[in-house]
């Protein structure tokens, strides 16, 4: 079983953690709001032959879900190592 | 373990290839079914092939599974692999709004409607970072489970189940109203008789087995759906334009919709964002849009049915991996439906209008059978089929698409097998949720704490077969479109469930008084707003001013809801004592992956 954290060491890691939660949070708002709300702007560029705006919300975006989704995994695995607080 | 699924655990070290020949046998019938066709075998028989047989594999997996363990019943043991649970909560997630629906949704919205794609792939990123690995760790059976233990007794945990129940139940009615549609045209029977017939399909998987029968026979699900939803459009890229990856070639079909809209004298152009019926932009279309995406997201990040999925993992670092299979297998269908929608309208656009309408396919008439889902008046009478005589509700056009693109039936009855999956497996999972909350955290931890598993096992049985059968009843009134009694279920979870759950695990002082007035103010302004906006009548909205507020839909309820929830709950919390240094120390162990879940008093 992974040691328990004394204070300092929880409060260094849930700095950790919060920190890679809010980098993903504000990459989660660009990929869902920011981009898909200037679609009336990107429309005017052509992107693989479709007009930007509207392959950003059909695609693009869906595409940058599922990389965040794998970094998470990725970052906050290699965090619980660090501290040593991984499962057995 | 009593039964054959689970001997020897050589059914855990065998999932690659168990699942991978039943994939190859389905491929298998399917070719075969494509041959008989070829040969002259009618397609009602093949349409009965398909909607029969494959229930018939679930029903199978169902009783495979059945158990008389309270851990296997409720969470599958917590044995099920991060890649499984990925794609069981696949084929959890898809519904018959996503399968059925909502390429129908895009076919007639056009980029307004991208707001789906967007909502239903994008709340796993906050799955992931803020609630599934933390929910496992705290590792009990259901939702409110975690709501009664976090904020300290069985009034968070009532309102819990509480919003959890209304949430899932409007959810479940669109489902049973997509088994009706399917079985009824399919198998030829009445709507209100083809509700009851899918009824049966749901409970075979879900009754005997619990979560651990779902979880299995969504994995089946999900593989077919997947299929399913796929051929007919790396088909029809592949005939139109020799390449069969529909996602690189539908570019192409949008230009040709292009061309076709100034034709046919559209106004509203397919790819045009935020444009209103006018084709003009629109700052209500704008404000809908981010709304809409906004509910959808943070609804996912609270709705039961998914959350207790990542309970089942063997651990919470395999919930984490499973949240980003989850999204890759959903991602898979959600990039595809645009596609889907831009090959249906110009299907629709160059060899459907401009026919004469006496010379139209077989699948106009059997469509129209379908509870007015297709009607086609020669408003002109010439004879000839506009745009505007061609009236195709959202719900069928994914089903029906292979027909309009005159693919062999089989392709059909592929389809429809691949909807019947999406709506059988989320039903089943909300099903599940819903009777889970009831005989766990009402029936065993408030009425009879001293019930014993044979009683509690029986109970959740009970409670399964009487929701399952309410919902089938309230679908046969058909209450709404598919599409919109399922963002309403999302937006009553995310405005009840959402502020309570994250601020549970990420801010130490959120009190349990604080969460429970957040969690039922945000619930009732969204309630109120829906119930408001769409059922009462005009002389009543007047005393309130206006019908809709900012001219936000009541699909997206909860974006006031939400806001209230989060506001109540911190003010309240602020102005309440702070918890307890033992509730703390409980956070800080759900925080963290290894050792034990500090003690707790619920």
């Amino acid at each position: 079983m992974a040691p328990k954290l004394d204070t300092a060491q929880m409060q260094r890691y849930w700095t950790k953690t919060s920190t890679l939660m809010w980098t993903i949070f504000a990459l989660w708002i660009v990929f869902s709001f920011v981009l898909p709300l200037f679609a009336v702007q990107l429309n005017t560029v052509r992107f693989l032959g479709f007009p930007l705006g509207f392959y950003m919300a059909a695609q693009g975006s869906l595409l940058a879900f599922v990389v965040l989704c794998v970094w998470n995994a990725i970052a906050q695995n290699k965090i619980d190592e660090e501290f040593g607080v991984q499962e057995d | 373990m009593a039964d054959s699924k689970a001997a020897g655990g050589g059914f855990y070290g065998n999932l690659g290839k168990i699942y991978g020949g039943y994939a190859g046998g389905f491929i298998v019938f399917t070719l075969i079914l494509a041959v008989l066709e070829q040969m002259g075998v009618p397609n009602k028989i093949i349409g009965y092939c398909f909607v029969i047989l494959t229930i018939g594999v679930y029903a199978y997996i169902g009783i495979l599974s059945r158990t008389m363990d309270l851990s296997e019943y409720y969470v599958a043991g917590r044995k099920v692999p991060a890649l499984y649970n990925g794609m069981a909560t696949g084929a959890d997630w898809m519904s018959a709004a996503s399968f059925i629906s909502m390429a129908g949704g895009i076919y007639l919205g056009g980029f307004n409607a991208l707001g789906y794609v967007l909502g239903w792939t994008g709340g796993y990123v906050l799955v992931g970072i803020l609630l599934a690995p933390y929910l496992r760790k705290f590792g009990q059976f259901t939702v409110p489970d975690f709501l009664g233990t976090r904020y300290e007794g069985n009034g968070a945990r009532l309102c819990g189940v509480l919003v959890l129940f209304c949430a899932s139940f409007t959810y479940i009615v669109a489902q049973c109203f997509g088994i009706g549609i399917i079985t009824s045209r399919f198998l030829g029977i009445p709507f209100e008789v083809a509700i009851f017939v899918g009824l049966l399909g749901i409970l075979v998987c879900s009754m005997l087995g619990g979560m651990r029968a779902v979880t299995w026979t969504q994995v089946a699900q999900y593989i077919i759906l997947i299929i399913a939803y796929l051929v007919p459009v790396v088909w029809l890229s592949t005939k139109l334009y020799g390449i069969p990856i529909p996602e690189l070639t539908y570019g192409h079909a949008l230009d040709q919709i292009a061309q076709l809209e100034t034709k046919l004298g559209v106004v509203k152009h397919f790819t045009d964002a935020f444009t209103d019926a006018k084709g003009l932009f629109s700052w209500t279309e704008f404000n809908n849009f981010w709304a809409l995406v906004l509910c959808l997201m943070i609804g996912t990040a609270s709705l039961p049915h998914i959350l207790m999925r990542y309970f089942t993992t063997p651990s919470v670092r395999e919930a984490r991996t499973s949240v980003a299979w989850s999204i890759f297998f959903i991602f898979l269908l959600y990039f595809t439906a645009p596609a889907y929608a831009a090959f249906a309208k110009l299907e629709v656009y160059q060899n459907v209008i401009g026919q004469p309408i006496a010379s139209l396919p077989a699948w106009v008439q059997n469509w129209s059978q379908v509870g007015g889902l297709l009607t086609i008046k020669d408003a002109n009478s010439d004879g000839i089929l506009q745009l505007s005589e061609f009236v195709i509700n959202q719900d069928i056009i994914v089903l029906s698409m292979p027909e309009i693109a005159g693919l062999p039936y089989v392709v059909s009855g592929l389809v429809a097998a691949g909807g019947l999956a999406a709506a059988l497996s989320t039903a089943d999972g909300l099903l599940l949720a819903i009777a889970n909350a009831l005989s766990h955290d009402v029936y065993y931890k408030m009425i009879d704490p001293k019930a014993t598993t044979a009683r509690r096992l029986l109970v959740a049985r009970g409670l399964l077969v009487g929701v399952a059968l309410i919902a089938a009843a309230v679908a046969s009134t058909r209450p709404s479109g598919i599409i919109q009694m399922v963002a309403w279920a999302f937006s009553l979870a995310a405005a009840g469930l959402f502020a309570p759950l994250v601020l549970g695990i990420w801010w130490k002082r959120t009190t349990k008084i604080g969460a429970i007035t957040g969690m039922l103010s945000g619930f009732g302004i969204c309630l109120f707003y829906l119930v408001m906006t769409r059922y009462w009548p005009a002389e009543f909205k007047a005393m309130f001013g206006t019908d809709l507020w900012w001219g936000i839909r009541n699909i997206s309820s909860a974006v006031f809801g939400l806001p209230v929830a989060f506001i109540v709950t911190y003010v309240v919390s602020l102005m309440t004592p702070e918890p307890s240094k033992e509730m703390q120390n409980f956070v800080d162990s759900i925080r963290t992956p290894g050792g034990a879940v500090a003690p707790h008093a619920a």
